[in-house]
């Protein structure tokens, strides 16, 4: 393997990874360049598309969307799932194959196709059951507040890969040798689970949580779908008349993401990669 | 697997019933797998309501007219059909087609990246670059749409420094989306391949040496038949984000190509003649067979991978 192979391949490999990293780097660096004015004739070069965001009319509305929502998203989904997959590490083990079929079940919709059905199925259900409870339980989900229909929605959307992420983490473990042990020194069914299995998937759920973040955070086709404005419809909507700006958002936005992987990454140092991907 | 103390419930799986179910009472058996359902109760339920009635209702308006304020609608089969006319049919084959030709690219252009990447000395960079992919990877969308037109748009930086509108380039057509397509599918491809890279094991590749073999043969007769599984399931995995893909094609063409999740969105938003919603959905309908036939490659293809990795 040495000797013969040494030089050429690593020749060939550098070039590919340089040519790979041009591909990924140019577009951030023009997507930059344009947002402050350069390369385009006839533009003030200047950070005014940055200095202006704060300042932009909406963004603070959609952004303060778009967290409620994800907070909530995060939280209903490692509220089923944790759940879950416990439960079928511990109890019904017959159950395995059915939970990853549910779970991988949302691959097979897109989100446009999810987004139809959603918003046909709100529209049948206000004309059937106009003026009934139910009509206001429907109107309850859309509270352009908070809609907990976009919860749900991207809840389900986010469920196969904080599936394979959890699920990875939990293979990691042993789980039942973990829980015999605390069960045996006499720690209680609650006691075992906060002290001894949640701690040990730290890892697994901070990465699930921020795969499901990632996503709430980029969603576009349901949100428009269904008509409302969190951060990435926002970002569309403005670009009509404040292409810089949205392309500065962009870039902000694509930071802050990355930024938050770095941090949760380090919070939480396991194979992580293995488990994104 | 072979922990000898467990607990109860998962007797079917331990190869001596007998003597597990007489260490645990029969009854903590039962409680304990009433447990088992009571934490899997709320996915299903959650999975049935958020996921199955939309489902539901996609599959029930494809398959019913419009069902107006004085007429329930009646069951129908135009919509399907109507699907498999243009401009709906042309839409369905250029998704497919746009999906294919960037996934066979991204297949073809991530292996020998993950493949520099896993063999690289340099652990630092191996694991920067995998962070980078993974954060790519999931950079579709929006502000992937715009990094795109601020570079190679009518107005982009490159398409002004080096003239490219006068040589026919647009990023507004199926090759400009290709190349977008291409920056969060490479990096898709290169964790999905990573993993069946690092497990070609250097013996194999010495055993190949010993046996006289070349890096050609190597490759041919040890290498690629071991990757076959995972780059054919990478390959359907990026032809099927590819063609779920709406928000980058929607921010940078609008409604002007010829896609059938932009067309699936004109449809129901009402841009169209009305009654076209029923259309839409037969629309959808038609996508989730289709996301169901690649995930039906998907799956065990990666199954069949993951046997190399153990």
């Amino acid at each position: 393997m040495a000797g013969l192979t040494m030089s050429r391949p690593g020749l060939g490999r550098g070039v590919v990874l340089l040519v790979a990293g041009l591909y990924f780097v140019v577009p951030i660096v023009c997507a930059f360049a344009f947002s402050v004015g350069i390369g385009s004739p006839g533009q003030q070069v200047g950070l005014d598309a940055y200095t202006g965001i704060g300042a932009a009319e909406g963004l603070a509305d959609s952004l303060a969307l778009t967290l409620k929502v994800a907070a909530a998203t995060v939280a209903l989904v490692l509220g089923v799932l944790v759940p879950a997959l416990l439960a079928v590490r511990l109890a019904a083990p017959r159950l395995r194959t059915a939970v990853q079929a549910v779970c991988l079940l949302p691959l097979v919709v897109p989100a446009v196709a999810l987004g139809a059905g959603i918003t046909t199925l709100l529209r049948w259900g206000a004309d059937r059951y106009y003026g009934t409870p139910l009509f206001e339980g429907l109107v309850a989900l859309q509270d352009p507040d908070f809609p907990v229909i976009l919860v749900l929605a991207f809840a389900v959307m986010a469920l196969p890969l904080a599936y394979s992420t959890l699920d990875a983490g939990l293979s990691a473990l042993d789980l039942r040798v973990l829980v015999e042990a605390a069960r045996s020194c006499g720690s209680s069914w609650p006691r075992t689970l906060v002290h001894v299995v949640l701690p040990n998937l730290r890892g697994a759920l901070l990465n699930a949580a921020f795969l499901t973040l990632a996503l709430v955070l980029g969603e576009y086709a349901v949100a428009a779908l269904l008509g409302y404005q969190p951060f990435a419809v926002w970002t569309v909507v403005i670009s009509g008349s404040e292409a810089q700006m949205s392309v500065a958002v962009s870039i902000v936005g694509l930071l802050g993401t990355w930024a938050l992987l770095m941090v949760i990454a380090a919070a939480g140092r396991t194979k992580r990669l293995k488990e994104a991907s | 697997m072979s922990i000898p103390l467990t607990v109860a419930g998962s007797r079917a799986t331990l190869p001596r019933p007998a003597l597990d179910s007489a260490l645990v009472p029969r009854r903590r058996s039962l409680r304990v797998a009433a447990g088992g359902w009571l934490g899997v109760l709320p996915l299903f339920l959650f999975v049935g309501v958020a996921l199955g009635l939309p489902v539901a209702t996609m599959v029930i308006g494809a398959f019913t007219t419009p069902s107006t304020s004085s007429a329930e609608g009646g069951l129908t089969t135009a919509n399907m059909a109507a699907t498999m006319q243009d401009p709906y049919l042309s839409s369905l084959i250029g998704s497919i087609k746009l999906s294919a030709t960037a996934a066979a690219i991204g297949a073809a252009v991530g292996l020998p990246i993950a493949h520099a990447i896993v063999t690289s000395r340099f652990r630092a960079l191996r694991e920067a670059v995998l962070a980078a992919a993974g954060v790519l990877a999931n950079f579709g969308g929006v502000p992937l749409a715009f990094a795109f037109v601020a570079t190679l748009g009518n107005a982009g930086v490159l398409t002004n420094a080096f003239h490219l509108g006068d040589l026919g380039w647009s990023l507004y057509d199926m090759r400009g989306l290709t190349v977008v397509y291409l920056y969060f599918l490479i990096p898709l491809m290169v964790l999905t391949l990573t993993p069946a890279l690092e497990g070609l094991r250097v013996q194999w590749r010495e055993a190949a040496a010993n046996n006289r073999a070349n890096t050609v043969q190597y490759w041919r007769h040890v290498a690629l038949p071991i990757l076959l599984p995972s780059l054919l399931g990478g390959f359907v995995l990026l032809f099927g984000t590819a063609f779920s893909t709406y928000a980058t094609a929607a921010a940078i063409a609008g409604s002007t190509v010829q896609l059938v999740t932009v067309q699936i969105a004109a449809g129901l938003s009402g841009d169209v003649l009305v009654g076209q919603g029923n259309v839409a959905l037969a629309l959808g309908l038609d996508m989730v067979l289709i996301a169901a036939i690649v995930m039906a490659i998907y799956l065990p293809l990666q199954r069949r991978s993951a046997r190399w990795l153990a």
